[in-house]
């Protein structure tokens, strides 16, 4: 079993989509020899040429629709937002074009937006935002949000495979993390199905991305002190797998909803609803949010970190509700 | 397409347009819809200069845009009364119609909402090359936009074969091209991205081809992207309900001794064709082919409520 970083696993995803598929373009400021600002592209010129690996200029409104074009003509490309918060420069093509072209005018637009999200770097309130929230309310478009290195590639040749707009989220935190990954690839994985990546039955906690990598090792934290957690990491936010939230939510009767970025209009509180809609009468206690205050994300590394749930705000926020009483 | 096909053409947008007003005013179609009585010219100058295989894109006027390329006035008639029969099903409107087999990529909503997406298709045709030139009809008031500057500096760079058309019909919305745009010239703005930019008579029908034409063998020939701006007058309102208080009714009939349909009729006339009855069965033609297309929207089926969300994802 080969150790791969998250990086590399969507370095040889593209490589790999690339070579499959000759529709497949990669777009994006700094993609080329540079090789991106994470260097998740690092190689790729050269093998694939200045055809299929394009450096545009700082332009995300232009570059988003001109992908938007090409994929309605039938391309397939990549595009790389440098920063997710970035996206907010392209957000009218996303959510006026690329959403509708199907619903509207019948025309499929099979793009991939990929973008480095979170925080954790002590970037600033410009390059460290978790923004997915803007996009869940827009019917048309899918989220995948991985949280390992083989979810990441699964998720992306599904992606590259379907005929849908798909925003493609990346920890920035979990690029240089490794995995074991068998295999030169992973399997594709399907979107709309959540996965449960540690089996508990005192409480649930919920999440996506890198909180779901932080659940994770909180539910072993809390293993170790007799507290079995249910982990439901999400993969994609776009489609939903409410029918795996409600079952994890029933079983353990106590839900924990862990979420990056500011607690207030997050995604975190519609997968409360849901779950409250549908499980009710199985809640032992009231569902709780873990999530960042409202406020920007500070560039101090002090600062930043009162922000953002780490292990073990998880695990104390988590054992809080396992011990609360009914 | 000769002269007279150049009028029966614009005759036709005319009277759908016409129409567009007459059934709004008499609540017979609801939502909004923006027409382009007096910009005729534009859209089939254009379409006359494109060739099978090219792609268009239009703008939130686009109903003489998609008639000039082929569509169908009973299927834009019948998206605009919200009918399943209609080119968007009933859930585009207006606004937002499109039809691929025709190379017609949308009328859009959004100002200069197309111009990266004609980007897009014309980067794919170089790609792939596929002899595909793409035209993007923008209005003036979408120079102004982030979107304009973007996409122009991306297409000059890539070389990409793509001509924007800006149809200056004097007001984004109800603000005058003087107080909207820090210079009136807009064809100057192509030198800003090295790329050519030409203003032509929007009104003359054969001006806006010839100069539409020379932009596209450029594009063809792999030289690049052009910009060409023609002057021309929305002699309608904005949209609806404008009653056009921001400028006078001198100045509308002003507008309307210039408009392009008495003007090719004028032309007609100087090259010999007197025939009265010529012009008024070109007229007659249109009328009966509007007349069908309400017909055929009235009578056509609404859509399905129950299908409200289909179609919201492509099958992957």
């Amino acid at each position: 079993m080969l150790m791969k970083t998250f990086t590399l696993a969507i370095r040889e995803t593209l490589a790999a989509e690339m070579r499959r598929d000759p529709s497949v373009m990669l777009m994006g400021e700094d993609i080329g020899a540079y090789g991106g600002a994470f260097g998740v592209t690092q190689g790729l010129l050269a093998e694939f040429g200045p055809g299929r690996v394009r450096d545009t200029p700082i332009s995300e409104q232009a570059l988003v629709g001109a992908a938007i074009g090409a994929a309605a003509a039938g391309l397939r490309p990549v595009v790389e937002i440098m920063f997710m918060d970035f996206i907010t420069l392209a957000v009218d093509q996303l959510a006026n074009l690329a959403a509708k072209l199907h619903y509207i005018y019948q025309i499929p637009c099979p793009l991939v937006v990929r973008a480095p999200t979170g925080g954790g770097r002590g970037y600033g309130a410009t390059h460290s935002q978790t923004l997915e929230r803007l996009f869940t309310g827009i019917p048309g478009l899918r989220i995948a949000a991985p949280a390992d290195a083989a979810d990441a590639s699964g998720l992306l040749q599904t992606a590259l495979r379907g005929a849908n707009p798909v925003l493609f989220l990346e920890h920035k935190l979990l690029y240089p993390l490794r995995w074991k990954i068998g295999g030169n690839l992973p399997p594709p994985v399907p979107f709309g199905r959540a996965r449960i990546t540690h089996s508990g039955d005192r409480v649930t906690l919920i999440a996506w991305s890198y909180m779901a990598h932080l659940c994770l090792a909180a539910a072993h934290q809390l293993a170790a002190a007799g507290i079995t957690a249910e982990v439901v990491d999400l993969r994609t936010l776009a489609p939903l797998d409410t029918e795996t939230l409600v079952t994890a939510a029933r079983k353990t009767g106590r839900v924990l909803i862990v979420e990056e970025g500011p607690v207030t209009g997050g995604f975190g509180a519609e997968i409360a609803t849901r779950i409250f809609e549908a499980a009710y009468d199985s809640l032992d206690a009231p569902i709780r949010r873990l999530a960042g205050p409202n406020c920007p994300i500070p560039a101090s590394k002090v600062l930043e970190s009162a922000c953002i749930p780490d292990i073990a705000a998880i695990a104390a926020a988590a054992r809080d509700l396992a011990e609360s009483a009914n | 397409m000769d002269d007279w096909a150049s009028y029966e053409r614009m005759v036709l947008i005319r009277c759908f347009e016409e129409a567009v007003e007459r059934l709004f005013s008499e609540g017979r179609i609801m939502g909004t819809a923006h027409v382009c009585i007096g910009q005729e010219a534009v859209a089939v100058g254009v379409a006359a200069a494109l060739r099978p295989g090219d792609a268009l894109t239009s703008t939130h006027r686009g109903h003489g845009h998609f008639i000039a390329v082929g569509g169908d006035p009973g299927r834009m008639m019948a998206e605009m009364f919200g009918k399943a029969t209609g080119y968007s099903r009933g859930r585009g409107g207006s606004q937002m119609m499109a039809d691929t087999a025709l190379g017609f990529y949308g009328s859009n909503g959004i100002t200069a909402g197309s111009m990266a997406f004609a980007c897009g298709l014309a980067l794919e045709a170089q790609h792939r090359r596929t002899g595909r030139a793409v035209v993007c009809i923008i209005g003036d008031g979408a120079a102004n936009e982030g979107l304009f500057h973007e996409s122009l500096n991306l297409a000059a760079l890539w070389r990409l074969p793509l001509v924007v058309i800006c149809e200056n019909n004097r007001y984004a919305m109800s603000t005058p091209v003087a107080a909207g745009l820090a210079n009136t010239r807009l064809a100057e703005r192509g030198a800003a991205y090295g790329i050519p930019g030409c203003a032509v008579d929007g009104n003359v029908v054969a001006d806006v081809r010839a100069a539409v034409e020379t932009a596209l063998a450029r594009a063809r020939a792999g030289s690049g992207p052009s910009l060409v701006e023609c002057e021309t007058y929305r002699l309608s309102g904005h949209s609806k309900g404008d009653p056009r208080a921001y400028r006078s009714p001198a100045e509308e009939a002003d507008a309307w001794q210039r408009e392009p349909i008495r003007h090719l009729e004028a032309h007609l006339r100087a090259a010999g064709n007197t025939d009265p009855a010529r012009f008024a069965a070109c007229r007659t033609r249109a009328e009966q082919a509007i007349a069908v297309a309400i017909r055929f929207a009235e009578a056509s089926p609404a859509p399905d409520p129950a299908t409200v969300t289909e179609g919201v994802f492509a099958s992957d």
